[in-house]
């Protein structure tokens, strides 16, 4: 096992145990943080692959500034703990079952799909991931997709000021 | 690594957004699921990228093969952001009328 597959393994435990908690943790603000932690882990997932562009975007975006705004809403509202009544463990257990048997069935649909067995993917190396050839496709092939998300951030902006101040 | 691993790891994740939509009633914490959804998908459409990279990059290291993936990326995390702030603002004002943010008092549509 060398040191790829060790970090590999460690990212991945790192980011689904955070993930549960998300999940089992009462107090929301607790809930913010280890999605946070789960956001690190995934940064650490691009940096692996050679994508660090978007490694320092997601840091960026994501981290810092979704999940502040995540917490500056649940702040805003002082939601200390939950509020959720006790009596919806049966809710809870459909909910699991639900979601497990979903993650079953997609597992055993990629299980037997043969154009994925033997495929690899390229670590640590290739230049994609850079900010040089992405900002060239990004403003060459993808340069109205970009201008049209320009206009979908202000129509965004608009909105949430016009539905935050009624 | 092979594509499995990665596979196998964002069906976790996405499993574990799901769980959380169906499971808790904090209108914000089911959210944070939805944005949990988003990024195990974000993670799998790097992964194929760089599948699809690395199976040219023995004949040509330079090439570009697989960028669309990573551009697709970019711009999921921009209508990520755009929809968090609309998100955001109607769970304020829901909260705003109601005092709470449980998903379950958002039944009037219902008669």
């Amino acid at each position: 096992m060398n040191t790829l597959e060790i970090l590999f393994y460690a990212l991945s435990a790192f980011a689904i145990v955070s993930a549960v908690m998300v999940l089992i943790s009462k107090n929301p603000i607790h809930s913010v943080l280890w999605l946070i932690l789960v956001f690190f882990a995934i940064s650490g997932h691009y940096i692996l692959l050679n994508a660090q562009f978007l490694a320092i975007v997601n840091i960026i975006v994501y981290a810092g500034a979704i999940m502040v705004l995540f917490l500056f809403v649940i702040m805003l509202m002082n939601v200390k703990k939950d509020q959720e009544p006790k009596k919806q463990h049966l809710v809870k257990f459909i909910g699991v079952i639900a979601g497990g048997s979903f993650l079953t069935l997609l597992i055993a649909l990629v299980k037997q799909t043969s154009q994925l067995q033997g495929k690899t993917v390229l670590l640590k190396e290739g230049t994609i991931g850079l900010i040089h050839p992405l900002g060239k496709a990004l403003f060459s092939d993808y340069v109205v997709p970009f201008e049209i998300s320009s206009v979908l951030f202000l129509s965004a902006m608009v909105g949430a000021v016009i539905i935050g101040k009624k | 690594m092979p594509i499995l691993n990665y596979i196998y790891l964002c069906l976790t994740l996405f499993s574990i957004g799901v769980i959380g939509v169906l499971v808790r009633r904090n209108a914000i914490i089911v959210f944070m699921c939805i944005e949990l959804m988003l990024n195990a998908v974000n993670l799998l459409l790097v992964a194929f990228s760089k599948m699809y990279n690395g199976a040219t990059f023995a004949n040509a290291p330079t090439s570009t093969i697989g960028i669309d993936a990573q551009i697709f990326v970019f711009f999921i995390m921009v209508v990520a952001a755009a929809e968090v702030s609309v998100g955001l603002a109607i769970i304020v004002m829901m909260y705003r009328n109601t005092h709470s943010v449980d998903i379950n008092f958002l039944n009037r549509l219902k008669n």
